[in-house]
């Protein structure tokens, strides 16, 4: 008895180490995409230009934040017998909120991310985390954990989508107001190979732009984080 | 364990907290949201005549107010199959899609009559199958009825890289400007061949890898602006007395 009244109180919003490793393992050693291997179909699909990986980043990062916060604001409440289909209303929702969103902010971007952004419900990365994470944490750390997961399946898409759309297009941020044209025939572009002595020879990569090039591209990006961060090595 | 009692009044509560709060969200933000589909749709369709808009701007340079100030300005008649007006209806209400799916001679054409600098523009609108799914374009005759101004072209689902660039790649429309679509008052429209070939007044370009996007271009083409044939042999016959009003 007299243990739990020594025992001082968490506060409600503590931000130290364990909280910071929330954020920054997904990022690197918890890698979403190149050390869980989740949510890899949205991370082809829609990283053939920056600008839109980065729309779908954030919404990711919101919906996995929130996701989380609700699922273990609910966590006591929710019977198990259910608790998938209670996730699954929870994601569904805060993913249709994304959706209105963007028709209302950006009607352009959600007719190019079309159908997935809906799919960002099947994208194992929120499921994941809920039933590993916010269903037994408080809902401070699940949030953050939440956060922290949506950034590291940002963080690969972004990369991702910028090797494509400069080897594939040229370009960079396509689409958005802070359009850059890199390397490509006309004066436009930064590089301009028509009538560059270095650059002449330089043509786009057309396999940059399809879904195929981003399946090479994790998997050189899984090599390389690997070899310098041998701990994740699978030596089985 | 919960109770069935328990487990059925949670998800009730759940789902009817969720289906408020989402049917309050959506009826605030669904106006705008029109409004922006809309304009989006008719940047589309001005995206045809991208080389004749006012001050020498491009579609993406145009802001909403002005791109609606345009669709207010234009005369927009609805035809029918035989080439006559239909009144009471907008060309901007049509909605292609549906077009599509009815029989053809009950099909319902739309014709968007564009002014610049007092020159006319018709932009017809088209539609067909690409390779894995519909295509669409819009396609701006000068007032000859015969001369291409302009194409844009969209898609579905055609594959990145290759048959999507008749919309990612602006050098594929842009091959369609000065294209003919009569030769010598027979009607040819525009074909899509394989590069290298000859060049005429009545083939473009296709993309390499894309042959069957590019088939399907000119199928829409040719079958799409064969539907305004009435009304473009009226423009042809009239053509040279300026001022041709749409009866």
């Amino acid at each position: 008895m007299a243990e739990t009244a020594v025992k001082e109180k968490e506060p409600l919003f503590q931000f130290g180490k364990k909280e910071r490793q929330l954020i920054t393992d997904p990022l690197n050693d918890n890698n979403p995409i190149t050390v869980q291997v989740l949510g890899i179909c949205s991370a082809l699909a829609v990283t053939s230009l920056v600008y839109p990986s980065f729309v779908m980043a954030i919404a990711v990062v919101f919906v996995t934040g929130f996701s989380s916060l609700f699922t273990s604001l609910l966590r006591n409440y929710i019977p198990k017998q259910v608790r998938m289909i209670v996730q699954l209303v929870i994601i569904a929702t805060l993913v249709t909120v994304v959706e209105l969103t963007l028709k209302y902010l950006n009607y352009p971007i959600y007719k190019q991310l079309s159908v997935y952004i809906g799919l960002i419900i099947t994208n194992c990365i929120v499921m994941g985390r809920l039933e590993a994470f916010a269903m037994a944490n408080k809902p401070w750390r699940s949030f953050l954990d939440g956060i922290g997961n949506g950034l590291g399946y940002g963080a690969i898409l972004i990369v991702v989508g910028i090797i494509r759309e400069v080897f594939g297009k040229g370009s960079l941020f396509a689409g958005s107001p802070i359009e850059m044209k890199i390397i490509g025939p006309t004066a436009d572009y930064f590089i301009n190979t028509a009538d560059s002595v270095w650059f002449g020879w330089y043509a786009n990569n057309n396999l940059m732009v399809l879904p195929a090039a981003a399946m090479f591209i994790i998997g050189i990006l899984i090599w390389v984080q690997r070899s310098y961060n041998t701990k994740l090595v699978d030596v089985s | 364990m919960y109770t069935t009692r328990y487990v059925i009044g949670f998800i009730l509560i759940l789902t009817a907290s969720v289906a408020v709060g989402l049917t309050g969200l959506r009826e605030a933000t669904k106006n705008k949201a029109a409004q922006n589909e809309d304009i989006f749709n008719k940047r589309a369709i001005l995206s045809a005549v991208e080389n004749y808009l006012p001050d020498g701007k491009k579609v993406s340079g145009l802001a909403d107010e002005e791109v609606s100030r345009i669709f207010a300005q234009m005369q927009q008649p609805v035809l029918d199959m035989q080439g006559d007006t239909i009144t009471g209806v907008q060309a901007e209400d049509i909605d292609m899609a549906k077009e599509r799916k009815k029989p053809e001679p009950d099909r319902r054409l739309p014709l968007y009559i564009y002014e610049h600098n007092g020159e006319k523009f018709y932009i017809l609108s088209v539609r067909g199958n690409g390779l894995w799914d519909e295509i669409w374009g819009n396609i701006a005759l000068k007032s000859d009825g015969n001369t291409i101004a302009g194409a844009a072209f969209d898609h579905r689902g055609e594959t990145p890289g290759l048959g999507a660039e008749i919309k990612d790649n602006p050098a594929f429309s842009e091959q369609f400007q000065g294209k003919k679509i009569f030769d010598d008052g027979a009607y040819v429209s525009v074909d899509v061949v394989k590069p290298g070939g000859t060049k005429t007044e009545h083939t473009v370009d296709g993309i390499s890898g894309a042959t069957v996007t590019g088939d399907g271009v000119a199928e829409m083409l040719y079958r799409g602006i064969k539907y305004y044939q009435p009304f473009l042999e009226e423009i042809r016959q009239s053509s040279g007395t300026q001022g041709l009003l749409v009866k």
